[in-house]
């Protein structure tokens, strides 16, 4: 049983963006809509400051609430790498995975269900990396089995320092940042 | 010179993620679930001692059919409200294909189909005249009214169902654990308190038993002392919790949340009724409706601002 993540190189990442159109190509995202996103963080004291750009998106938690919080069961965790997945024709619509969620990952799809990224489940089950991953002109984000200690994002996190986002909000979230 | 602290976040407002919150209807609902589950609960305990619809018809009285059917007529409007929330609404009956423990909002929608029964029984047990005048074959539901041992088990259910019904309005936000203002188990006795605060004052305003009124206005009374009790408890928690939480706090105790709180919540809605209903207890002032309803009105305040100001409450001190 994998569990598939993905490794983000927050040193090589510019913020071009085309993780970001990959997405809604690849997944014909509606308009005004987004799976994936990239927020700019500035910190320090002038002059020392530091910039951080990441892309965010779904963190395919271990432990999800949006999961947990479903009513009708339309939220589950695939078989496939675990990765957390919406069934449309199950989903109400009530929103409650889009308030449990605590990285503002969900949307709700202008026909009516709770969408979010799907790790680009369509190609990632034939052997391709997701979207994201496929088109980085830098290189910066790696995508594999967590659980599989010689593949490259496991490799990645056992020789670099990293983070997650919010781990205080206890999800176990499976997408981590290099610094 | 000291240097300056910086921390800025730039985000991008074309492709920042959407997030979808949740309106009026679900604050009305709420409100009208916990004012239901306060009927449920206050005309079951009624029904267990004994008590039985004094008439004549119509009677708003605890033990009344009446009273039941206002109940019936609450929780269906609250209902609708949900409904229109609902964004893929084809799809609703998949809630009773699924039970998932880890779910309020499945739980809830559980016990509203135990809920329905017994209002709908509580309204056939001794049907209003009406309705047994246009449908003759109901006046014989009348003898179970006389039955004691029924009345009495009607009553236990119906306040078991009014519990259930009441805690999980509150359960279901604070179960939702990416919002910190909804992250204390305080928000369901919170939200059965302020339901069964809301019924007795609805009931004392409706009945006609001078008796009753008086013991519901000072149970009332009460009610209102546990609900600022509870509110100052859960406040006194999440301001004294992890930086999230105390952010949290911060909306209601010095953020846009404070002002509508304050004076709509716990001004109008708790402290000035109390005032009034404790004059009229001990005889100052006439009974009147006001305190009724700014009772119900600060109510339905309490569930808009949890539920808007919990939304917009998050982990990270950037958003």
């Amino acid at each position: 049983m994998s569990r598939l993540g993905m490794v983000i190189d927050t040193l090589r990442c510019v913020g071009c963006q085309d993780c970001v159109v990959a997405c809604k190509t690849e997944n014909q995202v509606p308009e005004g809509l987004n799976r994936d996103w990239i927020t700019y963080t500035t910190k320090g004291k002038f002059p020392t400051l530091e910039l951080t750009i990441q892309s965010e998106r779904c963190n395919h938690c271990d432990n999800p609430p949006c999961v947990t919080c479903c009513p009708t069961g339309a939220s589950h965790v695939h078989h496939f790498g675990g990765i957390v997945l919406v069934n449309e024709s199950q989903c109400i619509g009530c929103k409650a995975c889009v308030a449990s969620c605590p990285y503002d990952a969900r949307y709700i799809h202008p026909d009516g269900y709770a969408d979010k990224c799907t790790f680009c489940v369509h190609r990632v089950e034939v052997g391709m990396d997701p979207a994201c991953v496929a088109v980085c002109p830098t290189h910066c984000m790696y995508f594999g089995d967590l659980d599989d200690p010689e593949s490259e994002v496991s490799r990645l996190l056992a020789s670099r320092k990293h983070y997650t986002l919010l781990p205080e909000a206890g999800t176990k979230p499976r997408i981590f940042y290099l610094e | 010179m000291s240097p300056v602290e910086v921390f800025s976040t730039a985000h991008s407002p074309i492709t920042d993620p959407h997030v979808h919150v949740w309106g009026w209807e679900i604050p009305v609902y709420l409100f009208l679930g916990g004012f239901t589950a306060g009927l449920l609960v206050l005309s079951g305990y009624a029904r267990w001692r004994g008590r039985r619809d004094p008439g004549p018809e119509p009677s708003f009285a605890l033990a009344s059919s009446w009273l039941s059917l206002v109940g019936l007529l609450a929780i269906s409007l609250g209902m609708v409200a949900l409904f229109l929330d609902l964004t893929h609404r084809a799809y609703v009956w998949r809630l009773y294909l699924a039970f998932e423990p880890g779910s309020p909002m499945s739980w809830g929608s559980w016990i509203l189909v135990l809920v329905y029964p017994v209002l709908i029984i509580g309204v056939l047990f001794a049907p209003p005249r009406q309705l047994r005048e246009r449908f003759p074959a109901l006046a014989r539901l009348k003898r179970f009214a006389d039955d004691d041992r029924l009345r009495r088990r009607l009553g236990l259910l119906s306040i078991a169902a009014g519990v259930a019904l009441g805690v999980y309005t509150g359960i279901l936000l604070s179960s939702l654990g990416a919002r910190p203002l909804w992250s204390s188990g305080l928000l369901g006795p919170l939200f059965l308190v302020s339901g069964l605060s809301t019924s007795a004052a609805f009931v004392h305003l409706v009945s006609p038993d001078p008796e009753e009124r008086l013991g519901l206005l000072r149970l009332d009374n009460a009610l209102i002392l546990t609900e600022v009790a509870l509110l100052a408890f859960y406040l006194i928690g999440l301001a004294g919790s992890a930086e999230a939480h105390a952010r949290a706090a911060e909306l209601l105790l010095g953020g846009p949340y404070t002002a509508v709180f304050w004076v709509g919540v716990v001004g109008l809605g708790l402290v000035v009724p109390l005032v009034i209903q404790v004059l009229v207890v001990t005889g100052r002032v006439a009974h009147t409706p006001v305190a009724s309803i700014l009772v119900l009105l600060g109510g339905l305040a309490l569930r808009f601002v949890i539920v808007y100001a919990g939304q917009i409450s998050h982990w990270s001190p950037r958003l």
